[in-house]
This record gives structure tokens, C-alpha cells and sequence, in this order.
């Protein structure tokens, strides 16, 4: 007989709060070598055309980052949230939230152009993002209701919402009255940063410098510190003079305005006009993004790459294996998993005991 | 059939796997834990129901092999929050990304196969009494499952001694455990109930709903069942209300779209998703309700120290 | 040595991106928006795809790349196909349009087929099916069929070429018994098999007694098989899923076109051209009809013939629009870029189109 025995370390582990993200993607790999293998694929190629090819070709590392992008800006966002004990799952809302209030100006002004455009869009994008964040905040400060159902309802909300502009009073009047608004004129476009050799745009320096930004607002000012202490422990925040409503509200307007200004960099970088369906998912992988990036925004800019490189991954091997796409999503569910189990090994030591010894210790 | 008959029995069909999926989540969370993975195991019943279905040509086969599936699946949050310790948020929703992955990939290639339907009740002379009969004696058996579920439940919550000591463990887990209560082991079970639960509401959906299977087939309602269980301020008979309410709105804003009525479909659609949230406000708004029926540990790590 | 192989290959699909390989076998490429297995649109490309591969045996090599959304992810699909040496790609939904002329830009020596959109550009054709041509035979079914005179269509979103088809159903109908009425509700979605049943049940409830669908699943066949009442399928042929319940389906019939224009590419007569074809061309093929009297198969069949030889266009007037103004004058015919962004009903029509 066997058995799992966990004991709490006196002090967290330092060795494994450094590791525990490596651990995960190393056991990860092993679970996808297993799974291919029983798919009747060769694991070694199938590895690497998931996790290397999209690396050789330089107009696919400017995929990785446009892919990157949102997932960054959206996780590291997340991570004040999640840090701070507020589950905010609705990122793909305030996502779609901040691509609809960033396009206003090129939608329905589109005469309306100049530099000042683009700093504006981002703004309303960030402005439409925490906005729509605000209402679980509210809702959970005042209402005391859950976050975590409230915010994940407003995203079926949100999405019914851009359908509907789109194939609406926004539709293009040029375009037969298919659902698209129109292409965004060049002073609404966030530009490509090297454009000779692919379309990686400046959404990818965005979310480098929000990363660095919450990084340091987390770990070097009086802020950061009240959102671990209350995250931890709402009592000993308390004790010390914190307010948890007003943390609620800041933690949710700092992810709903990454996530809003992710939500118009995709839509002005990437696509260049407002579609009905403007995110393939990029709420709920940032969840896994952030926790894979140990809630540490630096750590968090890594976490993205990675993920990004699973959507790539199963692209390519669709195509040069004949995998289903659909395995990158078994993929990112695993490390979420991983991840999680690892990190258990920061805060308690897992000893595996077999009742024999167990009892002999005992008669001992 | 009368047109009122006819709806009736829609909205049953309807609210039959939100029922079902927030019985067992109800269980779960009474012990004190908080799993957010319905949506994941009820699309890893889903799609197990179906393949089983399809390769044994028994629906019935189908649906046990969905309530294994789902219960199986739930193991996994189990070992991760119970005996690992890990955040309950965080690993549920984990739950809920690898199922509907898994779930994607499972079922691709059964997209678009006809699948094997669980037939309705007959019984000659009652289900052909006017008006009542088709309701009372004419459902799929998972209806009356379903049922049996809601008395079930409420009846082992309140009026069991084991019930006792699960309510027991789900408000106060230190003192549960000082007693002498296997805290841990009785977690355990509940989380394979509500697994088991959430994977035939799942086979509902492809076995009933629609014999089909497609990817995100739940669409939301793992969700929704979560809502319902606040809803109900954690009670059975107040989650069957709220299932079949729900089941109502979702079916009435498509016959008002049949009328004609004219307001965009897409306002239409977030109905049911406006509702959530209003209802949830109401509710917890309401402090006294809340926190009398609120499990005082759900969601709370528990570390037995010896 | 695995490693080694790859490493060659790799370099060598480097060095002859040239014309040395790809002058033996034509590559092609498809971009699908779901799997090929739903049963409906996918699926028909898919049919088409293979009709093609049969038909031209080694001198072509398809490879598709299946659930592509449509927007950021779309370029990159497209970029990638064009990357592996295609040299013909079909993007076969209406939202590639814009990330097909992007990529199309970028490689000019590439042949690209847009389905359904409206941009051509000097390696972009642009290809359509009169769809619409189908729907009117139906609504002349329908009208026929139906006891209630009143027949309830599920459509997926309010685009010109769900309306098209509502209004060529109308009119079909209206042939037959000018007080046919139609019920309509929006799925807001093109598969989604709960939804699109629950429709279906929603229409039977409240008194229809054939259901019509412009979305992609067969659930709403399987409802109206349950509740006993007659129904058309779509896209495909949906006779397995009703076999006493269909009474005949528009089947989208892409693979005559798919090997036409490979065949131009191989033989170097490919030109972009932007085509809208139906049934004389083959595109739009109608399944059996099937469950119905002979009176009604018989007109069922010449309405048929006279689509195809083009003696009747469904769009002829006079017309009128829903709001009872004057759309087409007795004699006038629509012009192809009014059906093409159709954005309003013709009177009978017993809803408000979402605008």
C-alpha cells in the first residue's frame, strides 16, 4: 500500500518556485510525446515540428509574436487580479470590449485622421476594456457577487454584442452588406515594427513595456504590496489599513484596461478592421499564461511565447504530420495542470509512504 | 398536442442537464469545495456518451459510460486540490480548458455522424392521456433521472446522518476533522458525485438534446449550472425551480424571435446571460440568505495535520 | 538519422522553392472554416476536393488546413499554404477575403479562388453559387406540401446570401399560393445542433409544418423526423438523417469547378475572373426528391428545368419589397450586384430583418 502524504514547509521553496514552471513544461513534453505516440506518430518529429519549426522561418517568429501580443498584455493584467484574489475570467469581454471602443474613430469617423488617431484608439481601447471590467468589480464590492460567474456571463454578452454592431450600424456600406466594417484608413493602423520582413507589430513592444510597468509596480512600490499582503491573508490586510473593495476595483480596472488595449492592437495591428469574431480564445489561454508565468509579469512575457508557439506548433503539424490542430488545446490544458501540480511543491513537501514502513515506525 | 404541451416539454429537454450538472456541483460544494469544472466534465461526457453510443449502438450503454467519463475526469481535480493542494479556482478552471480541448479532439471524427437517440417513455393508456400525459409518461428517461436526483439529494442532505456530516465537513473542516471525520475521503466522493452528474448532463445533451456531437456542445452550460447552485442559495428543490426558469427564457426568447417580434436576435440571445447575472445580484445582495446557506469553507484548502 | 532527414529536407525545400518541383505536380491548397465533417459547407469543399484529386490523379497534390478563423489567424493560414510551395489555393469562406488579397500580394506567381467575396486582383478569382436558385424550388415545394401554409426557416445570420435564399423561397412559394407565409428565426451561429433543434421545435410549436434551414448541422432534419412533419436539407444531402422526412436539399457542387480551374493552371490558361454560377453550370445540384406526390415532383422537376435552361429567373417582377414600395417592374430582372448584397425582404415575409 502506498500513499501520498503532504506537509506543509516550514518556508516556501525558493529552489522550487524557481523551477516549478520548467518541471511543468518538461512533464508537459513527456504527456505529448506519450499522446502522439498513441496517435501512431513518430513523437521526436512531431515535437519538432510543434516546438521547432515555427522557430526556423523568420516570417513565422513574426507570427509568434503577433500571436504573443494579447496573451502578454492580457496575462499580465491577470496577474493582479489573480494575486490579489480576484477572479476576473471575463478577459475575453473586456478584450472584445476595448476593440469596439478603440474603433470608434476609425468606424464611424473615418475622415477624422492624423498622428493623434492612433494614441487615441489605444486609449479608448484601454478606456472600453476597463469599463467593462468595472461591472463584475462593482457587482462583487457592492452586491458581494461572485466575480467569477459575472465576469465569464459578460463575455457571451460581449461577443452577441460585436455581432451585432458589426452586422449592424457598423456594417461597411460598400461591402454587399457582408458583416465587416470598413478597412481601417493607415493613420488608424498600428504599424508592423520591421515591415520588410513580416507583420509582428507594435503590439508586441506594448505589451513588453506593460510587463515591465506591473513588474515593477508589483515588486518596488506600496501597491504591489498590499495586493500580495490582501491576497494572501484579507485579515491581515485589514489589520494593516487596506481596503479590499478599493483593491477590487483597482485589480479589475488594471486587467480590464491591458486587456481592452490588447483587444485594439489586435484589431488595428493584426486585422486592420472590426469582425464579427475578433479572438480566437485569447481570454482564457492568458488564464493559463499568467499561471504558467508564475503571476510574475517578466515571467508572464516567457509563459506567452510559449503558448503562442502551441498555437503555431499546431498549425504546422496539421500540416506536415496530419495532426489535428485540436491537440494544441489538449496541449495548453496540460500545462495549466502541470503547472498547478508543481507549484504545490513550493509551499508543501510530497512524500510518498507505504503503509509498511509506516507501521514499523510506529512499533518503533 | 397542444401547443402549451408542446413548449412544456421543450423547456424540460432544456433544463433537464442544468439540473442535473447543478445537483451534483450542489453536492460537491456543500462538502466545501469549489469545483469549477462542470463545463469540462459535462463535454468529456458529452462526447463519450456519443462515441460509446455510436460504437455499441446502445444509448443506454452510452449514457453509463458518460457518467464513468465524468466522474473519472473529476478524479483529476480531485488529486490536484485534495491531496496536492493546489488553488480550486485555478485547477477547475484548468478542468474546464482540458475537457473542452480534449473533448475536441476526442470527437473529431464524429462530427456530423447521425448518433444514436435514447428513445422516449410509452406506456399504452397513460401517455395518451390528454394534456398530461406526454409530460408525466412520455419524457426520456433522463427526465425522470433527473428527477428522482432532485428528491435524491435533498432527501440525503437533510435527512441522512451521512448528509449531516458532509454539511458538516463542507462548513467547518478543522472541527469536522477533530471529530474524527475522514474530512479529505469525504470530499473525495463528492467530487466524483458531481463528476458523475455533470457527465450524464452531458450525455443529455448528445444523447437527447441532439443525437450529435460537436465541439463546445455545452456552450456555457457548465456555467450556467454553477450559477444556478448560487442561485438556489445551495438548496435542491430551489435548483429545480431555477433550472426550469432558465430553460423557459432560453426556449421563449426563440418563440418571441418566431413571432416576429423584431428586436435583433443577439439582444435576444444574452438573455439568458443578462438573467444569470441579475438573478446572482439579487441574490447576493441579500446577506442574511447567503450567509446562512453558504458553506463556510467552500474553496478553502484544507491541510490535515496529524 | 531521423534528425538528419529532416535537416534535409528542410534545406532542400529551401533550395528548390523554384520551379524544378513544382513543375511535375500542381500543389493546392485549401483553407476550410470548420471540419470537414459537419455536413454541410465544409464538407461539400471537402467533396469538391476530393472530385478533384480522383479526376486529375498525380499531376495534383491538395493539403487543406481545417477550423481557420476567419480575421489574424486567416493571413497566416493563407501565408503558410502559399510558403509550401502551393501554387493554386481555394480560401473558402467570405471572411478570407481580405487577409487572400493581402497574401496574394505578397506572392505574386500564386493562384488564388475566394470564394463568395467580391475583390479580385490580378492572381485573386473570385467564385459564387446561385444558391438562391435551389431556394426557389423549395418554396415552390413547400407551398405545395404544407397543410398550414405557413413554413418556419432557421437562418444563421442576416448576409445577403441567407436573405437571397428567404426571398427566393417566397417568391417560389408564392407561385403556388400567394398567401404562403414563412417564420424566421436567427441562429446566430452557422452549426450549432442544440440551438438550430431548438429552433426547429420552437417554429413546430408554433404551427409549422415544414421546416427550411440556412444553417449547417442536421439537427433541425433530425427534429422535424421526430415530430413527423416534412423538411429540406442543406448544402448536403441530408436523406440519411430524415430518410421519410427530406424532401429534397440544395447540394453545393463545387468539384466541377475545383478541377475547371486547376486544369487552367496546369494547361497556364488560369485568368482571375470573378463568376456567380448555379445550376446551368452545375454548381447547385438538387438531392431526389424525394416523400412527396408525383403532381408535386413533376413541378417540382420542370420549375428545375426551367431554372437551368434559364427561361425563369427567380428575381423577375414585379416584386415588391416587404414595406409593399416597388422593387422590380413586371419583366425587370435583378441585376447580379443587388442579389449579391440583398439586404431587405420581399412582401409575405413574416419578419423584421435585424439591420
Amino acid at each position: 500500500m502506498m500513499r501520498i502524504e503532504i506537509v506543509k514547509r516550514p518556508q516556501h521553496s525558493v529552489l522550487f518556485s524557481a523551477l516549478s514552471p520548467f518541471i511543468a513544461l518538461f512533464l508537459t513534453l513527456i504527456a505529448g510525446a506519450i499522446l502522439f505516440s498513441v496517435l501512431g506518430k513518430n513523437p521526436i518529429s512531431a515535437l519538432y515540428s510543434y516546438f521547432i519549426e515555427p522557430l526556423t522561418e523568420v516570417w513565422s517568429i513574426h507570427e509568434l509574436l503577433v500571436k504573443a501580443a494579447p496573451l502578454i498584455l492580457i496575462a499580465v493584467g491577470l496577474s493582479v487580479c489573480f494575486l490579489s484574489n480576484n477572479w476576473n475570467i471575463g478577459a475575453e469581454g473586456q478584450f472584445i470590449a476595448g476593440g469596439i471602443a478603440g474603433s470608434i474613430l476609425p468606424v464611424v469617423f473615418p475622415d477624422f485622421q492624423g498622428w493623434y488617431v492612433l494614441p487615441i484608439m489605444l486609449l479608448l481601447g484601454m478606456a472600453g476594456g476597463m469599463a467593462y471590467a468595472t461591472i463584475p468589480a462593482f457587482l462583487k464590492v457592492r452586491f458581494n457577487t461572485n466575480e467569477i460567474l459575472t465576469s465569464l456571463m459578460l463575455v457571451y454578452v460581449a461577443q452577441l454584442f460585436l455581432d451585432w454592431l458589426v452586422r449592424g450600424p457598423w456594417r461597411n456600406p460598400q461591402g454587399y452588406n457582408f458583416p465587416e466594417t470598413v478597412q481601417f484608413s493607415d493613420s488608424a493602423i498600428l504599424p508592423a515594427i520591421w515591415p520588410d520582413s513580416g507583420r509582428a507589430h507594435w503590439g508586441f513592444a506594448l505589451a513588453i513595456i506593460a510587463a515591465v510597468v506591473v513588474w515593477f509596480m508589483l515588486s518596488r512600490t506600496l501597491n504591489g504590496f498590499e495586493i500580495k499582503v490582501l491576497g494572501r491573508s484579507s485579515r491581515a490586510g485589514r489589520f494593516a489599513g487596506f481596503s479590499a473593495g478599493r483593491l477590487t476595483f483597482f485589480a479589475f480596472l488594471v486587467s480590464g484596461a491591458l486587456a481592452g488595449l490588447a483587444g485594439i492592437a489586435e484589431v488595428s495591428g493584426a486585422v486592420g478592421q472590426l469582425r464579427t469574431s475578433i479572438s480566437p480564445g485569447y481570454g482564457f489561454t492568458a488564464i493559463i499564461v499568467a499561471f504558467l508565468g508564475r503571476l510574475n509579469p517578466l515571467g508572464i512575457i516567457a509563459a506567452g511565447l510559449v503558448l503562442a508557439l502551441s498555437y503555431l506548433g499546431g498549425e504546422a503539424a496539421q500540416i506536415s504530420l496530419g495532426i489535428s490542430e485540436k491537440s494544441a488545446r489538449i496541449f495548453q490544458g496540460i500545462i495549466l495542470f502541470f503547472v498547478l501540480a508543481s507549484d504545490s511543491l513550493i509551499y508543501y513537501r510530497i512524500r510518498i509512504v507505504s503503509r509498511l514502513s509506516e507501521t514499523a515506525l510506529k512499533g518503533a | 398536442m397542444t401547443m402549451f404541451e408542446a413548449i412544456l416539454l421543450t423547456v424540460a429537454t432544456a433544463a433537464t442537464p442544468l439540473l442535473i450538472a447543478a445537483l451534483g456541483e450542489l453536492v460537491v460544494e456543500r462538502s466545501g469545495v469549489l469545483n469549477l469544472g462542470v463545463e469540462g466534465m459535462m463535454v468529456m461526457g458529452a462526447v463519450t456518451g456519443f462515441a460509446v453510443a455510436q460504437y455499441t449502438g446502445s444509448a443506454w450503454l452510452g449514457m453509463f459510460a458518460a457518467i464513468l467519463a465524468g466522474a473519472a475526469f473529476s478524479l483529476l481535480f480531485g488529486f490536484l486540490t485534495l491531496t496536492l493542494i493546489t488553488n480550486q479556482v485555478a485547477t477547475g478552471l484548468a478542468l474546464t480548458l482540458l475537457g473542452l480541448g480534449a473533448s475536441a479532439m476526442i470527437g473529431e471524427s464524429f462530427v456530423g455522424l447521425p448518433g444514436v437517440r435514447m428513445d422516449s417513455l410509452y406506456i399504452q393508456g397513460l401517455t395518451d392521456i390528454p394534456y398530461v400525459g406526454k409530460v408525466l409518461f412520455g419524457q426520456d428517461p433522463i427526465f425522470y433521472i433527473s428527477i428522482l436526483l432532485t428528491i435524491g439529494v435533498a432527501w440525503f442532505l437533510f435527512r441522512t446522518r451521512a448528509g449531516l456530516t458532509l454539511r458538516a465537513v463542507g462548513d467547518n473542516h478543522t472541527s469536522a476533522h477533530a471529530l474524527g471525520v475522514p474530512v479529505v475521503r469525504i470530499r473525495y466522493l463528492a467530487v466524483i458525485f458531481g463528476g458523475a452528474c455533470a457527465g450524464l448532463a452531458g450525455a443529455q445533451l448528445s444523447l437527447v438534446y441532439v443525437p450529435q456531437w460537436v465541439e463546445n456542445m455545452t456552450s456555457g452550460r457548465g456555467w450556467i449550472a454553477l450559477a444556478l447552485v448560487v442561485f438556489a442559495s445551495w438548496r435542491p428543490w430551489r435548483i429545480l425551480a431555477g433550472a426550469y426558469l432558465f430553460g423557459a427564457v432560453t426556449i421563449g426568447q426563440l418563440h418571441a424571435q418566431a413571432l416576429g417580434i423584431g428586436v435583433p436576435s443577439q439582444f435576444m440571445s444574452s438573455l439568458p446571460y443578462l438573467a444569470t447575472i441579475i438573478v446572482l445580484v439579487l441574490i447576493s445582495r441579500n446577506k442574511r440568505l447567503t450567509l446562512m446557506n453558504t458553506p463556510t469553507s467552500l474553496g478553502k484548502p484544507f491541510v490535515p495535520d496529524r | 538519422m531521423k534528425k538528419l532527414m529532416m535537416a534535409l529536407t528542410i534545406a532542400a525545400s529551401f533550395a528548390v522553392a523554384g520551379p524544378a518541383l513544382a513543375a511535375d505536380k500542381l500543389k493546392i491548397g485549401f483553407i476550410y472554416i470548420g471540419p470537414p465533417g459537419d455536413f454541410g459547407w465544409t464538407y461539400q469543399h471537402d467533396q469538391g476536393r476530393k472530385q478533384l484529386e480522383k479526376e486529375l490523379g498525380d499531376k495534383v497534390e491538395t493539403t487543406f488546413l481545417e477550423n481557420v478563423p476567419e480575421g489574424a489567424d486567416a493571413e497566416r493560414s493563407i501565408e503558410r499554404l502559399a510558403r509550401a510551395g502551393n501554387k493554386l489555393i481555394f480560401t473558402t469562406s467570405f471572411g478570407y477575403m481580405d487577409a487572400t488579397v493581402k497574401v496574394a500580394q505578397k506572392f505574386p506567381d500564386v493562384k488564388f479562388e475566394h470564394a463568395t467575396g467580391y475583390k479580385t486582383a490580378e492572381n485573386v478569382s473570385v467564385y459564387n453559387s446561385r444558391f438562391y436558385e435551389g431556394r426557389y424550388v423549395q418554396g415552390v415545394i413547400a407551398a405545395k406540401m404544407s397543410k398550414a401554409g405557413v413554413a418556419g426557416y432557421i437562418g444563421s445570420f442576416p448576409i445577403p446570401e441567407v436573405v437571397e435564399g428567404i426571398n427566393s423561397f417566397m417568391l417560389g412559394a408564392q407561385s403556388v399560393n400567394p398567401n404562403f407565409k414563412v417564420k424566421v428565426i436567427w441562429a446566430n451561429a452557422w452549426f450549432d445542433p442544440a440551438k438550430e433543434a431548438d429552433a426547429a421545435k420552437a417554429l413546430i410549436d408554433q404551427g409549422v409544418d415544414i421546416i427550411t434551414q440556412h444553417t449547417d448541422s442536421t439537427a433541425a432534419m433530425q427534429v422535424a423526423a421526430e415530430r413527423k412533419i416534412k423538411a429540406f436539407g442543406q448544402a448536403s444531402d441530408m436523406i440519411k438523417f430524415g430518410p421519410e422526412t427530406q424532401l429534397t436539399s440544395i447540394v453545393d457542387n463545387w468539384g466541377p469547378y475545383y478541377i475547371e480551374r486547376a486544369k487552367a493552371v496546369l494547361d497556364g490558361t488560369w485568368k482571375s475572373h470573378n463568376v456567380f454560377e448555379g445550376m446551368k453550370e452545375g454548381l447547385v445540384v438538387m438531392a431526389p426528391y424525394m416523400n412527396m406526390p408525383d403532381d408535386v415532383k413533376k413541378l417540382a422537376e420542370e420549375t428545375q428545368a426551367k431554372i437551368t435552361s434559364g427561361e425563369l429567373k427567380p428575381f423577375t417582377g414585379p416584386i415588391k419589397k416587404q414595406d409593399g414600395s416597388e422593387w422590380l417592374k413586371a419583366g425587370e430582372t435583378a441585376d447580379d450586384k443587388t442579389i449579391l448584397s440583398m439586404n431587405f425582404y420581399v412582401a409575405g415575409v413574416d419578419d423584421k430583418l435585424p439591420k
